[in-house]
């Protein structure tokens, strides 16, 4: 439901979004915002088959499969990544629904889920990084710069393209996230999430919902990381893959909150700024401190604040407002005893 | 048809039919195969052998939620609520789903239905939380309805509820019948209140069918007597006595 309010300050805060790189032009805080839209996309991908307790450990390899699929085509077969883009994104597409398929189909669910996602991500980095002749392995991978048409590179020197088109992208999230939830697959989903044999009860066909969300969740996150890989014009396989990538998509999700839209962009907000104030601060003698702090952060969160930061705030906020409303219901009651 | 679970025949050649607008009562004490039997007509499992039609058509070892799709709606011994659903959001969820997917609309018109069929609130956003036993029978109920089965499979429905509200259930399914014409299989192992409902009746024990007929003549016969009550003579001398109480009374 959004009421005419919401939606106002939707607009008023999506206007305000659009008119700040004309306004404010730090090419820093920039590339900041542009790391934070693009992962925000990541994470809300992340989230559609999360909320659902689809936790997986296996979007590092979509993700890697957007960026390098993208890129190897541009440098060794001139394809544009308007081209190459929906390529990498069906590759990592066939790729879910390979994986998925008999996952859900013979009822792997739960910790054993997490555990065959989490192979999947092992490998994705582990054929980049075999496969170094073409892929430059775990010194990264450069896409060529081009020549001619920016436009049909994908390839843009000023920062404020990439913010519009980061920002466009990160709406283009959160607007599919919405759509999810307004339709009748959340309900299947959610069902699914809570009882699989009820929601077949139901008339659900369990196998074909689940692959579906894995599917529409696998197909934006390896265009995130396509996006990230065209906006970095580097990649290697610790940035855009594997399981720390998996780890940090989970860490973000939840401590933002993943029942909430905006959840997944303010766990952005968190792990980028803190990466960037770790880098800052410490420089080299902190690599990896990230994902120290991720970790124990991570393990704080799912004990003290299941729902995320943004989600127990939303929560509070109702909770506050439906206090009156609270007598009402009461009032209802004892005016029918019989329901 | 036959289902065996490793060495263990669960179900050893029961052969039955129930005829369209019929209430079929199915006893037996626990073990006797009744779960197993419903559990291959919903197809939650296969049987071992055997065959299984429906209006014409086979269904055995049919995935469940086809076998919901062509027309059969089952509800579970235990409720099996969605919690994180609103209890209409439930039922609109058997309605969209168990009607292939067709309309939002009439889900949600079927949801209103079968709601005021059982007797719950049709607000959008009651909680499942808010319901007792009874409640979450009636949501069961509710859910299979909205499925707008031809044939209803009703799983031990009444256990846990009181003897006011046991009466109510009973009178529920047979409106259900009545009212819209839905062949009813009623598993159950309480035997008085659905005796009052059903057209007929089949018992089973150690998975074999051992009588079936109409509530009176299975009722009074001795193999149904003996599986129930026991073969020796204190037992049924007190269940005797028993019986005669309650008709003077």
């Amino acid at each position: 439901m959004m009421g005419q309010g919401r939606l106002a300050a939707w607009g008023v805060g999506l206007a305000a979004l659009v008119a700040l790189p004309f306004v404010y032009r730090d090419p820093y805080h920039l590339h900041i915002l542009v790391l934070i839209l693009i992962w925000s996309f990541a994470y809300t991908s992340w989230s559609m088959m999360g909320r659902f307790g689809l936790v997986s450990l296996g979007h590092g390899g979509f993700m890697g499969i957007g960026a390098y699929v993208t890129a190897l085509l541009w440098n060794h077969a001139g394809l544009s990544p308007w081209i190459g883009i929906p390529i990498s994104m069906a590759a990592a597409g066939a790729l879910a629904m390979i994986v998925g398929y008999p996952c859900f189909r013979f009822r792997i669910t739960g910790h054993y889920f997490v555990l065959v996602t989490l192979a999947l991500s092992g490998i994705v980095l582990q054929v980049i990084t075999a496969t170094r002749d073409y892929t430059g392995g775990s010194l990264g991978y450069t896409p060529n710069r081009a020549s001619g048409n920016r436009l049909l590179a994908l390839q843009f020197d000023d920062k404020t393209t990439w913010y519009l088109i980061a920002l466009a992208v990160w709406l283009f999230g959160i607007v599919v996230w919405h759509w999810v939830d307004r339709s009748m697959a959340r309900y299947a989903l959610e069902a699914i999430s809570e009882d699989e044999d009820a929601a077949a009860a139901a008339g659900v066909d369990v196998t074909a919902e689940k692959l579906k969300i894995t599917l529409l969740s696998a197909l934006m996150t390896a265009l995130a990381g396509a996006i990230y890989c065209q906006y970095q014009m580097f990649i290697t396989p610790d940035t855009v893959s594997g399981i720390a990538v998996s780890l940090q998509m989970v860490f973000a999700a939840i401590v933002g909150g993943l029942f909430v839209s905006l959840g997944p962009t303010v766990g952005a907000i968190i792990t980028i700024l803190l990466a960037e104030t770790l880098r800052i601060g410490f420089g080299t003698k902190a690599v990896g401190w990230d994902n120290l702090v991720y970790g124990v952060l991570l393990v704080l969160f799912i004990i003290f604040l299941p729902k995320g930061i943004l989600g127990s705030l939303l929560d509070r906020l109702k909770l506050q407002r439906k206090v009156p409303r609270a007598h009402e219901q009461k009032a209802v009651q004892v005016a029918r005893p019989g329901a | 048809m036959v289902k065996r679970f490793g060495g263990f025949t669960a179900v050893n050649n029961v052969s039955f039919r129930v005829d369209q607008g019929e209430i079929l009562g199915l006893i037996g004490p626990n073990g006797s195969g009744k779960s197993t039997i419903f559990n291959m007509l919903s197809g939650t499992l296969a049987p071992t052998s055997g065959s299984i039609l429906f209006a014409g058509h086979e269904i055995a070892g049919l995935a469940p939620h086809r076998i919901i799709n062509s027309g059969i709606g089952r509800t579970f011994q235990i409720p099996r609520p969605f919690r994180r659903l609103s209890i209409f959001e439930n039922v609109a969820l058997a309605g969209f789903y168990g009607q292939g997917r067709h309309s939002r609309a009439k889900a949600e018109e079927a949801a209103e239905r079968s709601l005021a069929m059982v007797g719950l609130p049709t607000d959008r956003h009651a909680s499942v939380d808010g319901l007792g036993a009874a409640g979450l029978k009636k949501l069961e109920l509710a859910k299979a309805l909205a499925t707008a089965p031809k044939l209803l499979l009703a799983d031990e429905s009444l256990g846990g509820l009181d003897e006011a509200e046991m009466d109510q259930a009973a009178d529920m399914l047979r409106n259900i019948r009545d009212e819209l014409g839905i062949t009813i299989i009623w598993v159950e192992h309480i035997m008085g209140v659905l005796m009052r409902v059903v057209d007929r009746v089949m018992v089973l024990d150690h998975g074999e069918k051992i009588s079936e007929g109409l509530p009176s003549a299975v009722a009074g016969d001795p193999r149904v007597i003996e599986v129930y009550l026991g073969t020796d003579a204190e037992t049924t001398q007190a269940a005797a006595a028993e019986a005669r109480r309650r008709a003077g009374g």
